[in-house]
């Protein structure tokens, strides 16, 4: 696959050329009459190259993190569909307006247990891009979402839901059929709904539009996605009004899946291959499948009402406070 | 010296201390001139044009509830800096002393025409009324309170949306207030919703929009994306009362448009046919 490389990637891209060359019959020849190791030269560079990605990937800026979760390549909600479930079958629509392909969801098998598998589609080329508008629900799409779910509970099946959209969709469609009432009504309902919800940031958890299918009994995230409450350009465009600092922002609004879990907002980091889900977006697969079937398992154990009130304290507990005995005189 | 005569000889003789802006207030609207004690009496809604101007949490409780019938709970909450925001605490300290208050969320118990209630007013002179851990704990708090009272629950909001400086805490408030309205469902407890000047994005998306009744004031700004945002991507084609309560009412999304002055009774009137009962005859006295 072409991997087009960030800035951050650049050392790495210029080792990946260096192998190019030195594989090159030309290249052979010259070693073989200069009488070098070709062998062992590729090796080293193919060991540099190990080394540098893991110091890479392992210190991500927050602003690179960023640009990973949103790379061209990541591998998207079907991708993993298709590599994680058995029989996928799409349902379409929210039977009241159109179909949102925004967001995609049906029934399929994990590990041959029956799921409803929900999740946020973006578009590979332009056209799917177009068509999936970028990935940005209008409220189509939560009430697909959730009425899906509600399928899936009448039915006794857990839920999957797989989030990776830049924001809900914002403008005047969105906003004539509702998208505010759509999203709050997933998060009403959400909380309530009697089988297991595991939910996977696979990219960008973008505010209102990721939560709006991601009141989860459990809440994992990519090693290298992000979840914010306002995307780094908004927040740079408010704060300082320019979107061009949107770096200092991602660093300042502490996006990463590291600092979601560091902060108890998240279950589990799952770790992606190394440089990124999109290098290996089997092994990515391997990995989403192991922690799904992992956290089923365990939920299923639980009993219905104990499993609300486990959902419901869970994020009843999220947020920090303090209580203060002085009192504040206004100036 | 010749401004001697210009100064005061007799100690009694005091200089009128009220400025013209104490006296008078401009509407922001139609920048109609209005005498401040006629402004105050009409609710600091504009006589010439009807714009409903925006209220401190202390003025609404002094128009809507009945009279020292409001008790705050939780006052004391305070947010904390969890992100380490940049000038975050130096913005808290500033509306901590600019407003005399901990949060833009003011909750507490009061009644209305005699009704027994669950009240939370927001501030936007508070950060913007913005939605951090702090309003999300006291509005889940006061929803808590009102199941366990059986008391039915108003909310008054205003809010730019969730508060970015706390990050992902802030996004999170969302879900939590609306999965205890979801709980407010289940004991049918009533909720009702007042949309005020103005409502959006993280605060509009989650328990703003739950109500069992939505009202809103009139000229509100409710909206899920700011306006200026939206203009930035769609340009001429918007409606010119796009993202306002008219707008909001105009596709279905809220109830009825409310004028300030008969917000009160209509309150009362909902809340009667919800099934409340009036507490005790002398406080339903206090009511005009």
């Amino acid at each position: 696959m072409q991997i087009n490389p960030f800035d951050f990637e650049r050392p790495i891209a210029e080792l990946d050329q260096i192998l190019v060359e030195l594989s090159r019959p030309e290249k052979r020849r010259e070693a073989e009459e200069q009488g070098i190791d070709l062998e062992a030269e590729i090796q080293r560079v193919e060991q540099e190259k190990q080394r540098l990605m893991r110091h890479l990937f392992a210190h991500l800026s927050p602003w690179e993190k960023t640009q990973m979760a949103r790379y061209p390549q990541r591998p998207y909600s079907l991708d993993y569909i298709r590599q994680v479930f058995d029989d996928f079958m799409e349902m379409s629509g929210d039977r009241l307006f159109g179909n949102d392909e925004a967001v995609v969801g049906g029934p399929a098998l994990l590990e041959k247990k029956p799921v409803m598998v929900i999740g946020q589609q973006k578009g590979r080329d332009l056209k799917e891009r177009q068509r999936r508008n970028f990935g940005s629900a209008y409220p189509e799409g939560f009430r697909k979402a959730l009425r899906l779910m509600k399928m899936a509970e009448k039915f006794n099946r857990p839920i999957i839901t797989l989030v990776d959209t830049p924001a809900a969709e914002a403008g005047l469609g969105a906003e004539e059929r509702g998208i505010s009432e759509a999203i709050a009504r997933n998060l009403r309902e959400m909380p309530m709904l009697a089988v297991p919800i595991v939910t996977a940031v696979i990219g960008e958890g973008g505010s209102g539009g990721a939560l709006g299918i991601a009141v989860g009994d459990r809440v994992l995230m990519f090693e290298h996605a992000t979840y914010s409450v306002i995307p780094p350009e908004g927040c740079a465009a408010i704060l300082w009004r320019d979107r061009n600092r949107a770096a200092e922002a991602a660093g300042a609004l502490k996006l990463t899946a590291q600092h979601a879990h560091c902060f108890g907002l998240v279950d589990e980091v799952l770790i992606e291959p190394l440089g990124g889900a999109h290098r290996d977006p089997m092994a990515a697969s391997a990995t989403l499948k192991k922690a799904l079937t992992h956290h089923l398992d365990q939920l299923r154990e639980i009993p219905v009402p104990e499993l609300l009130e486990q959902r419901y304290q869970k994020f009843r507990q999220m947020g920090r406070w303090t209580e203060r005995t002085e009192t504040v005189e206004p100036e | 010296m010749r401004s001697g005569w210009l100064k005061r000889k007799k100690a009694e003789i005091q200089t009128p201390t009220e400025t013209p802006s104490d006296l008078w207030s401009t509407c922001a609207k139609c920048h109609e001139v209005v005498f401040e004690r006629d402004f105050q009496r009409n609710l600091k809604v504009c006589p010439r044009c009807g714009h409903h101007h925006r209220l401190t949490a202390e003025e609404r409780l002094e128009i809507t509830v009945d009279e020292n019938s409001f008790t705050e709970i939780n006052g004391n909450l305070a947010a904390t800096d969890p992100l380490e925001f940049p000038d975050y605490a130096a913005k808290l300290e500033a509306s901590y002393r600019a407003t005399g208050k901990y949060d833009g969320m003011i909750t507490g118990s009061a009644q209305i025409e005699g009704i027994p209630v669950a009240v939370g007013v927001a501030d936007f002179s508070f950060m913007g009324g913005s939605m951090g851990s702090v309003s999300g704990e006291k509005i889940v708090r006061l929803m808590e309170f009102a199941e366990q009272q059986s008391l039915p629950v108003i909310l008054f909001t205003a809010s730019g949306g969730a508060r970015m400086h706390e990050g992902l805490f802030s996004l999170m408030q969302m879900a939590k207030t609306s999965a205890a309205v979801a709980r407010l469902d289940r004991s049918r407890i009533p909720y009702l919703v007042v949309l005020t000047d103005p409502t959006t994005a993280g605060v509009l998306a989650s328990y703003a929009s739950l109500g069992d009744v939505i009202l809103a004031e009139a000229g509100a700004v409710v909206g899920f994306a700011g306006r200026r945002v939206g203009n930035q991507e769609l340009g001429a084609r918007l409606p010119a009362n796009f993202q306002t309560s008219e707008f909001q009412l105009e596709h279905g999304m809220i109830d009825r448009i409310v004028q300030r002055k008969e917000l009160r009774p209509t309150l009362a009137y909902l809340l009667r046919f919800f099934g409340a009962e009036v507490e005790e005859m002398e406080d339903a006295d206090q009511s005009i």
